[in-house]
């Protein structure tokens, strides 16, 4: 696709001076903006703007810039990760908007990603349910060792496909329940397909559902909003394994 | 187990059984609904609602569908309120329709407007049938309640009950047409080689429910301008 220049944008942006002060939109300018630019550049272009005129920068994270870290969570134009399916903000280019367009990029929102300053919330929610259970206890060995224990090809893709979850909270932001079901899904089916996490399975299920919960992070409605918006395609059947893995935990018990 | 009742996933595990024990008594109530449309004298609609009022069988299912449906309405405002209050603060701009249909994200409005319908529906013929004057009628023999003049007389006198319980069926439809795949997720009986599959059943089921429910008044709407 030929480069073009979008010769003007308008910015609506939600900024915050921290997690305590209350929020507003505040609206920018940006001129001659190049469609081959990714939006983050386009934000990095903002922000030495701002600078330059005395403006406090606009705080959001950002890391990899190649769609492997999930820290470039934002919500933009109504969508997590902006106009397009199955990519994360840092993959988004500005040819996917209009010259005069106004975008409006905020936070995600939910009970338990709390803003930290303007675009920038806090995920560490996700960090304590991996730690409820996200992981295996025993010693698996070298690689070796790993490669002695026989797995069916279709356990591996099952588990690698559920393991590509880079944990940005997109299926967070998206759900209109705020719910964390499909990053807890993608955990649970990543290790109860794998010989060494089988043995914790039901232990994990309940912890992880358990400590979702505890944190405020609403239900599962089955809408499929999560599935769509996740950058790396992690399927809602790995719900319907969650759902089975804490049921049959529950009748066990 | 309160822990596992208490749980977002128990919670909504009990919506699911609820959701199939109604679709099951949905078909059952439509079978025996079309036998409406099997004679003009209303004979064998009589017999099967007099089998059906007698039945003990019955006398043991019809508290448990009672039980389903409380079950059902009460977790159904029980999840609703704890899913919107994790999410206090809303997008300014907000775009689902780009990543969900809008049934399945409003399942409780269509929800209560099936209880709306609900509760017509029981006022006009269970607590009549339970507890007010019916007319009786003598069918091989047996003296028993005319339930069909009841259902008829109702819906050939007043055009507007046939076109609630048409529309009574049609949001029963776009319920159900989350709802029935739904249900499996739930349980956890559904994969990608499934969903579609589901979908798919689901979507005849729904066309059965709707299109056999409306059958009844439009098919008396018709009789009444004859
Ligand atoms: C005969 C009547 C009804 C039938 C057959 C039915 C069936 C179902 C089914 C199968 C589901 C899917 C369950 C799941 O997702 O696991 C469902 C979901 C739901 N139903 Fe019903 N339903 C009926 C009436 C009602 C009523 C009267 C209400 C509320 C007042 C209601 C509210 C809901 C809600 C809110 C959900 C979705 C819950 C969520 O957010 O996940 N339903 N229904
Ligand atoms: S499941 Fe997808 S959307 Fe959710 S945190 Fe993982 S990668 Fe992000
Ligand atoms: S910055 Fe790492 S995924 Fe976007």
């Amino acid at each position: 696709m030929a480069e073009k220049i979008l010769r003007k944008i308008k910015l609506k942006i939600w900024r915050q001076e921290n997690a305590q002060s209350k929020g507003y939109f505040d609206t920018y300018e940006l001129e001659n903006i190049s469609t081959d630019a990714s939006f983050l550049e386009m934000m990095d272009l903002l922000n030495e703007h701002l600078i330059m005129e005395g403006i406090d920068p606009v705080a959001f994270d950002h890391d990899c810039r190649e769609g492997i870290c999930g820290s470039c969570g934002l919500f933009i134009n109504g969508r997590a990760h902006g106009p397009d399916n199955d990519i994360t903000t840092c993959q988004l280019h500005m040819r996917k908007f209009r010259e005069g367009a106004t975008i409006v990029i905020e936070p995600w929102r939910a009970k338990s990603f709390p803003v930290i300053k303007d675009l920038m919330v806090d995920r560490s929610a996700f960090d304590i349910i991996q730690q409820a259970g996200g992981f295996i206890t025993i010693n698996t060995g070298s690689a070796v060792v790993a490669n002695t224990i026989l797995i069916d090809p279709k356990s591996a893709e099952t588990a690698m496909d559920a393991a590509s979850c880079i944990g940005c909270g997109a299926c967070v932001a998206a759900c209109k329940n705020s719910s964390a079901m499909l990053f807890v899904a993608a955990k649970v089916t990543h290790l109860a397909n794998l010989p060494q996490g089988k043995p914790e399975a039901k232990k994990r299920a309940i912890q992880m559902a358990k400590k979702m919960d505890e944190l405020g992070f609403g239900g599962c409605s089955n809408t499929g909003a999560c599935e769509v918006e996740c950058p790396k395609n992690i399927s809602i059947s790995t719900i319907a394994t969650l759902n089975r893995e804490y049921l049959s935990a529950n009748v066990d018990q | 187990m309160s822990g596992f009742l208490s749980s977002a996933i128990g919670k909504k595990f009990l919506m699911s059984i609820s959701g199939f024990f109604l679709m099951l008594f949905l078909i059952v109530h439509l079978i025996i609904n079309l036998l409406l449309l099997a004679d003009t004298t209303g004979a064998t609609f009589n017999i099967a609602a007099h089998f059906m009022r007698t039945n003990p069988l019955v006398k043991i299912i019809e508290p448990l569908l009672a039980i389903g449906f409380l079950v059902h309405i009460c977790y159904s405002f029980i999840i609703s309120i704890t899913n919107w209050r994790a999410r206090p603060i809303k997008y300014e701009v907000n775009n689902p329709r780009e990543n969900s249909t809008w049934i399945s994200r409003n399942m409780i409005y269509l929800g209560i407007l099936i209880l709306l319908f609900l509760i017509m529906h029981v006022i006009n013929f269970f607590w009549k049938l339970r507890f007010g004057e019916i007319p009786e009628i003598m069918v091989n023999g047996e003296l028993m309640e005319n339930t069909y003049s009841l259902v008829s007389g109702l819906f050939i006198n007043y055009w507007w009950y046939d076109v609630l319980y048409i529309l009574g069926a049609i949001f029963l439809g776009l319920h159900l047409t989350h709802g029935f795949w739904s249900a499996f997720q739930t349980i956890g009986l559904d994969n990608t080689r499934w969903k579609p599959r589901l979908k798919g059943i689901g979507i005849v089921y729904t066309i059965i429910i709707t299109g056999g429910f409306s059958i009844i008044p439009i098919y008396f709407l018709i009789k009444s301008y004859l």
